[in-house]
């Protein structure tokens, strides 16, 4: 077991310049995934013209819904966040 | 003598786990893994439509009833089981071997179950045999979560008793099929299964207890519970409206607390609960498709699930830690478990070539087509979530983040060859989803409304591969591009369980304050208000009479204020001592009989 803690934070996913390459990764497969619905003739499930067809849709499900979520839980977290001793206390 | 198939398979893990104890050492673990592996085959070999009953009491008690649906169950309950045992191969003691066979028998016992009466017994086997798996971690937390897990389940039991019994008075039957009727016994019935379906709000014993377990507990917990809710919903409320609205709420719900948590399987319980949703949901749904869904999505999330609750177990295992604060940055030295578990959290998730994107989809496509685009919006959006969550937030935390300086052991060889096992399933199930499609119920009506084959799912239908790609890869940027907000804090997330925790004694205090109160302040009002007054008034109301009375023939005849003030005094006292002149006395009685007389 290698026990010594050199070399702290110098991992290969810490070091800055991994980090900019998956950066660039994560915005290259986000961009390449909408480019990608060029190609494709989809349509809506639901309707003739419902939103679920609409160009980018998914993409702008998922960065919504996301965003939403995350935005919802620090709302709601401000009252059920508690220390972690909140139990123990009578 | 009974024939072999005339033995229900829930009983040979149980009667296996009571012979464990006998045998010594790493015979021990070989056994665990031997049985599982017996009770896949036993299953595999039994016919569809084959029945055992006996007569007891007055009722036919089918302790094995075989078809399709049950049997799809039991292939998951052993195959996880097999992969658990081989997980657990570093466990010595008997305990946890013992307890977990008893409560995946138990579990397959309700699986297997034709009659309400054999479902209860196995059903409350469950609730109590699964409470070792936390009790055997041996911390103080540990035992009062157990307690907790235990009085939950026992409410629970008690609400499904209360269901048949009343079931069983006003039918006469004890079978256990489809409960079409919306009365109070199979409402009641209802609200037992999805106490252990962990529904909102009865669900918070789930990520109260299963973070406690020890780290083989956490893995076997993680499977039976829960989905043993989800096959009994399936076999007895398909099409019942109000569970769409259940399962719909619990996809959400499970992704903002596993948001806000910071235990890295606490994470993980709230997304059972997400997926159990996405379940309940489809028993809401309740078409053959919506059901056939549900069927195989709880196939793969036992895997997947497993997978994930496997490599956040070797986490604890070797470094003892679980909390996300303390945890990060051990990639360096648990890269298999990094990427095993990975694997896990990619299927969670339904990234393509994975076993979520081949399950869940089935659901998403009943929604469709049953036109419930509110619902399919939502799951949709949960299934965004899933990734922001279990797919990402776990192993981010934990694997990556702020490197914390821990630098644990890779797991153990047999860890790593049963999430291995696993991470393989999850793959291969994603690419030729026929070998699960195959053993669902209706397994035509599936490969009639979903392509089936590797071509079908990932050329014919490479639109869908694209938005799902675009679903996940947006949520992923969203979790990147707002990390700060998503810093974790060393805090807890209060939920349900707030009210029986904290609760309780607020309650006590309120009730202290609410009815001690009322006591106090009817003890002023009547016994000494009322009462004193009352006494008082006897006292005194003759010789204040006498006084109004004689007191305008004083001051007419020119008495000072000090005389005045001395034959009041007089008047009193010769009233309480009744040394009233006869004359005055004999005036007061008869202005009383003449009021009287007015009267």
């Amino acid at each position: 077991m290698d026990n010594d803690q050199e070399g702290i934070g110098q991992g290969y996913f810490d070091r800055p310049e991994t980090k900019k390459r998956l950066w660039v990764l994560l915005w290259g497969f986000c961009i390449v995934s909408v480019i990608a619905e060029f190609l494709l003739h989809r349509h809506s499930y639901f309707s003739e013209d419902g939103i679920d067809g609409w160009f980018g849709f998914y993409a702008a499900l998922g960065f919504a819904s996301c965003l939403g979520l995350i935005l919802l839980s620090k709302l709601l977290g401000l009252f059920l966040k508690k220390d972690p001793g909140y139990y123990d206390r009578t | 003598m009974i024939a072999l198939n005339a033995l229900p398979p829930g009983f040979i893990l149980i009667l296996g786990g009571l012979v464990l104890p006998l045998f010594r050492g790493k015979l021990k673990n070989l056994f665990a893994i031997f049985l599982a592996g017996f009770g896949f085959w036993y299953i595999y070999q039994l016919e569809p439509g084959s029945t055992v009953s006996f007569h007891f009491l007055k009722y036919d008690l089918v302790i094995l009833r075989v078809d399709k649906l049950s049997k799809a169950f039991g292939y998951i309950f052993t195959l996880s089981a097999f992969a658990a045992y081989i997980y657990a191969f570093y466990e010595k003691r008997s305990t946890q071997f013992v307890a977990s066979l008893m409560y995946i028998g138990s579990s397959i016992g309700v699986v297997f179950a034709g009659d309400l009466f054999t479902l209860y017994i196995c059903w409350e086997a469950m609730a109590i045999t699964s409470v070792y798996l936390i009790l055997a971690r041996q911390t103080k937390e540990s035992l009062a979560a157990a307690i907790r897990y235990l009085l939950v389940h026992v409410f629970g039991g008690l609400v499904l008793l209360a269901g048949i019994v009343i079931s069983v008075q006003k039918t006469g039957s004890i079978a256990f099929d489809h409960f079409s009727e919306h009365n109070t016994a199979n409402v009641l019935i209802l609200i037992g299964f999805l106490v252990n379906a962990a529904a909102f709000p009865l669900s918070s014993w789930l990520p109260d207890a299963y973070p406690e377990s020890t780290p083989m507990g956490g893995v076997i917990l993680s499977a039976y519970t829960s989905k043993t809710a989800v096959y009994a919903l399936i076999r007895g409320f398909p099409g019942w409206e109000v569970l769409i609205a259940v399962g719909c709420f619990m996809t959400i719900y499970g992704i903002i607390y596993a948001l806000l948590e910071n235990d890295m399987r606490r994470i993980l319980a709230y997304s059972i609960i997400n997926q159990v949703g996405f379940m309940v949901c489809g028993v809401g749904i309740g078409t053959t498709l919506a059901i056939n869904g549900t069927v195989a999505h709880a196939f793969c999330h036992i895997i997947y699930k497993a997978l994930l609750w496997m490599s956040a177990g070797a986490v604890l295992y070797r470094t003892g830690k679980s909390k996300c604060t303390d945890l990060g940055g051990l990639y360096r030295t648990m890269p298999w478990t990094l990427i095993l578990g990975g694997i896990g959290a990619l299927a969670i998730s339904a990234v393509p070539l994975t076993s979520g994107f081949t399950s869940k989809t089935i659901i998403m496509a009943a929604a469709e087509h049953e036109h419930l685009i509110w619902v399919w919006l939502v799951l949709e959006i949960a299934s965004a979530g899933v990734f922001l969550h279990a797919g990402i937030k776990f192993p981010y935390f934990v694997f990556f983040a702020k490197d914390k300086g821990l630098r644990p052991p890779e797991a153990g060889k047999p860890m790593l060859i049963a999430m291995g096992f696993l991470a393989f399933l999850c793959i291969y199930l994603g690419m030729f989803p026929n070998v699960l499609y195959n053993i669902l119920p209706n397994p035509e009506v599936v490969r009639e409304a979903m392509p089936y084959t590797f071509s079908g799912i990932y050329f014919e239908n490479f639109s869908h591969v694209v938005t799902q790609t675009q679903l996940l890869m947006f949520s992923g940027l969203v979790f990147f591009l707002f990390l700060t907000l998503l810093k974790r804090t060393d805090t807890i997330a209060i939920d349900i369980d707030w009210i029986y925790r904290r609760g309780s004694s607020r309650f006590y205090r309120v009730m202290d304050i609410g009815l001690n109160g009322i006591d106090r302040v009817s003890h002023n009002f009547f016994v000494r208000g009322i009462t004193q007054n009352l006494i008082s008034f006897g006292k005194n109301a003759p010789a204040q009479i006498i006084y109004a009375i004689t007191l305008p023939f004083w001051i007419a005849t020119g008495a000072t204020p000090s005389e005045r003030m001395n034959r009041k005094k007089d008047i009193f006292i010769a009233v309480e001592s009744s040394t009233i002149p006869i004359g005055i006395g004999a005036a007061i009685g008869i202005l009383l009989l003449g009021g009287l007389f007015f009267l």
